[in-house]
């Protein structure tokens, strides 16, 4: 179906390339900036380096506020595949590590490490490879990645997991297309660095060794065209090719696809059609790493646009404000009515949210526009359905169909309309007549499925997690039950084997129960028994009667209550024991006598008030109840 | 009459063929558990808030299949309402405010120096997300943390508190108006 590689070969030989559906032209900006030589910064005072300037993870920091650093020491480690270190870009004392305004459309503040120059400018002593020809593939990728290479085209894919390649490679494809308008960043690199580029390209031969190197070049750079041609011409396999300028030719399906006519699968990689792409800023840096030893701390940054009065390409340091780069551009603010910054060129870069936005790894371009030069995109009108957009597709989508359910949240509709192949060149949004800022809600929308994905994922696992709680719950429960069956068991069946003598035990405890209870009312008989007769008793009386009277209203119908119990229980006993009661009688008699006298009656008013108290309390109860 | 016949038993006999077939196909392909309240659960967000009334999510998906309202839950919010609504094939109401409001996601935070380390967020906790042990300082694992609320209430100590989870770079949604400045440029004059 594709064109296989003897085919490619002939045609690139002849410059017969393919070309990649829709595209546009943007007017061309790049002689604003690409007219002199790269210069390099004045070093700042402060760096601001975000510890994360790739996709992947972050590293480790391995410093902490108040070091002292050398320029070039690695501030993070990379312990995950996916993370790739940052360096500091110049020597001097980690001021902070905090969160500072991020090189991100959102500008959300990530962590970062904050550090003061001290104005020396001190390398760490670098080890660079002797040769890197007799040097491992291993080692070198280990390098690269030590170095804090990732992607410098734009997405920042980590170096060295891209170099870590095992499927057959046909074609190593050095990416110096740059096709936004304004940018002229890898041009000037190209026509100034030939040599280390291809330095650089050496090196990832040797790692990768494919079969064929392409350099693609867009042609509206011939100096660097000619530049790479003489730095590459005693490669026979190395083979630079004049691309035609249309935008979005420098995204990596697109040119694969110009280069070799082979599509990339939607969910795929280059690798898959027998593809590897470098930008020539990762191959200059690659060079840097390998050959000087030097890890990734500065790049070139564009500064351009109609504000700029010496617009210009500059090495910068990573971690540099922006506002540094505008100084040193004479940045001419009477030329815009409200300050308007942009990170990456007019199509896909995004307006920084501040000055002290730092330069990474990614950050090609700053371009700082006058009035007149781009639109404020807050003109947008109603969809007409021109399908202008479809046309314009590079990727062969359905513009119009994905911003009408992005806007409208149908987000599975969108998806299923290969919403993520969507590589937001901007190319629909350059051509749309009612200049709907497409991209945006395809952006949105992505970003809503992103976190939809990622809150289903979460709830599953919650779910599962919750069903395993709710499982040990329940066991743990018929585990306890289960216990306290088998002890109740254990119980029963003890009483069984010891037969009588346990019943035998409990009857014991009861009729000593019974004995003492018996006792007690012998007792209070002795001691109410006189009261009928004796005046000293009915004072006994009159005392409980005074003080239970103090209670309250209730406690008295109480107290008639408890004498009434009383005497009933006093009856009953009375026929129980009648024996007793004569001998209480006599007894009560010659007590009445004793001097014992008075502290009986204080017993007496005791137990009697205790007992009112209780009933009291019973009753109170009661008709709480009742009511 | 020996047609009639015929034709009798030629019914009779595949009525006992299709009969057969579809006895043995319902044992075949019998459906364990019902297939719906899984798919209510798995639309639910799975908070185990019980804010719907219900101990639980899949509680909620068995009542909604039973014919409650689908719109008691507010940590799925609108989103939620709506994926129910399409799959029971009712409209969509508001959400009901009786259960609560939709608000944004927040995770537990416990303020460690005040715990006591009495475990009764621990037991109040329905995803096991909160870890310590008896007079024993506990946190909480933010990413199994649902943002139920059910561990609030419990603490004696009042040292838990609803945190609102940061956005960052990774999980921003684009939306410019949530930010000081910025858009993008976009488009280029020509």
């Amino acid at each position: 179906m594709f064109a296989d590689y003897d085919e490619i070969i002939e045609r690139i030989s002849v410059n017969q390339l393919w070309d990649f559906p829709g595209g546009v032209h943007p007017p061309q900006q790049k002689a604003l900036s690409n007219q002199s030589n790269i210069e390099t910064l004045p070093l700042d005072k402060t760096f601001y380096v975000p510890i994360k300037q790739h996709i992947g993870v972050d590293g480790r920091i391995i410093v902490s506020e108040g070091d002292s650093v050398l320029k070039g020491q690695a501030l993070t480690a990379s312990e995950a595949p996916f993370s790739v270190p940052v360096h500091a870009p110049t020597s001097g004392i980690v001021k902070k590590v905090t969160e500072h305004v991020s090189a991100h459309p959102s500008g959300i503040p990530e962590l970062s490490i904050i550090i003061d120059a001290d104005g020396q400018d001190t390398w760490i002593p670098l080890k660079p490879v002797a040769d890197y020809a007799k040097t491992g593939k291993s080692e070198l990728i280990e390098r690269i990645c030590d170095a804090g290479i990732s992607g410098m085209g734009g997405a920042g894919f980590p170096t060295h997991i891209k170099s870590n390649n095992t499927k057959p490679l046909e074609f190593l494809i050095i990416n110096g297309i740059e096709c936004e308008p304004y940018i002229s960043s890898d041009d000037r690199l190209m026509r100034e660095h030939a040599w280390q580029i291809r330095q650089g390209i050496d090196i990832l031969v040797h790692i990768l060794q494919p079969r064929q190197v392409i350099i693609a070049v867009e042609d509206n750079k011939p100096e660097a065209l000619e530049t790479m041609s003489i730095a590459c011409q005693q490669k026979t396999n190395y083979q630079v090719v004049s691309v035609p300028t249309k935008y979005p030719a420098g995204g990596e399906k697109q040119l694969v696809q110009v280069l070799t006519s082979r599509e990339v699968p939607s969910d795929g990689l280059p690798i898959d059609v027998g593809c590897i792409m470098y930008n020539v800023g990762t191959c200059y840096a690659i060079a840097d790493a390998i050959v000087e030893g030097k890890p990734l701390i500065e790049r070139v940054v564009t500064l351009t646009g109609k504000s700029f009065k010496s617009p210009k390409n500059v090495w910068a340091r990573l971690g540099t404000p922006i506002q540094t780069l505008l100084k040193h551009g004479d940045y001419d603010d009477s030329t815009q009515s409200s300050p308007r910054f942009i990170m990456g060129g007019p199509m896909m870069g995004f307006t920084v949210t501040s000055l002290l936005t730092p330069i990474v790894k990614i950050s090609n371009c700053i371009l700082v526009p006058a009035d007149n030069e781009l639109p404020h995109p807050d003109d947008e009108r109603a969809c007409i359905r021109c399908s202008a957009c479809s046309d314009a597709c590079p990727a062969s989508l359905l513009p119009q169909q994905l911003f009408w359910y992005s806007k409208s949240k149908e987000l599975e509709k969108a998806e299923e309309y290969n919403l993520f192949d969507c590589i937001e060149c901007g190319a629909c949004a350059y051509v749309c007549p009612s200049e709907i800022p497409l991209v945006h809600y395809y952006r949105q929308a992505k970003a809503d499925i992103r976190n939809q994905r990622e809150e289903k994922e979460k709830s599953d696992k919650a779910k599962i997690r919750f069903e395993a709680r709710k499982a040990r719950l329940q066991k743990e429960k018929e585990e306890r039950e289960e216990k306290h069956r088998i002890a109740a068991e254990a119980r029963k069946a003890s009483l069984n084997k010891d037969g009588g003598a346990a019943k035998d035990k409990i009857a014991a405890a009861l009729a000593r129960a019974k004995a003492k209870k018996e006792a007690l009312a012998k007792k209070q008989t002795q001691n109410e028994a006189p009261g009928a007769t004796a005046p000293e008793s009915d004072k006994t009386e009159v005392v409980s009667k005074d003080e239970v009277s103090a209670e309250s209203a209730s406690s008295q119908t109480a107290v008639s209550t408890a004498n009434e119990t009383e005497q009933a229980e006093q009856v009953l006993s009375s026929t129980a024991n009648e024996s007793s009661d004569i001998t209480a009688e006599e007894d009560a008699e010659e007590s009445a006598k004793a001097t014992a006298a008075a502290k009986k009656k204080r017993v007496a008013a005791a137990v009697a008030k205790a007992k009112a108290k209780k009933l009291a309390a019973k009753q109170i109860k009661k008709e709480n109840n009742e009511s | 009459m020996m047609l009639t016949l015929l034709a009798l038993a030629a019914i009779v006999f595949l009525a006992l063929v299709f009969g057969a077939l579809l006895g043995f196909a319902s044992i075949r392909f019998k459906v364990e558990g019902d297939p719906l309240v899984e798919q209510i659960d798995a639309i639910l967000p799975q908070t185990q808030c019980g804010q719907c009334g219900y101990p639980g999510c899949k509680p909620y998906a068995e009542a909604i299949a039973n014919g409650d309202d689908i719109n008691k839950c507010p940590p799925g919010g609108e989103a939620t309402i709506k994926e129910l609504a399409t799959l029971m094939g009712v409209d969509a109401k508001p959400l009901d405010a009786a259960h609560g409001v939709e608000d944004v996601k927040k995770v537990a935070y416990i303020r460690e120096d005040e715990c006591i380390g009495c475990t009764k967020c621990i037991q109040a906790c329905p995803v096991d997300a909160i870890i310590g042990a008896a007079k024993q300082m506990h946190t909480v694992i933010i990413d199994e943390c649902t943002g139920c609320d059910l561990c609030v209430d419990p603490c004696p100590v009042d040292c838990i508190d609803m945190v609102p989870v940061a956005v960052d770079s990774s999980h921003w949604e684009w939306k410019f108006n949530k930010v000081p400045v910025g858009d993008i440029p976009i488009r280029h004059m020509s």
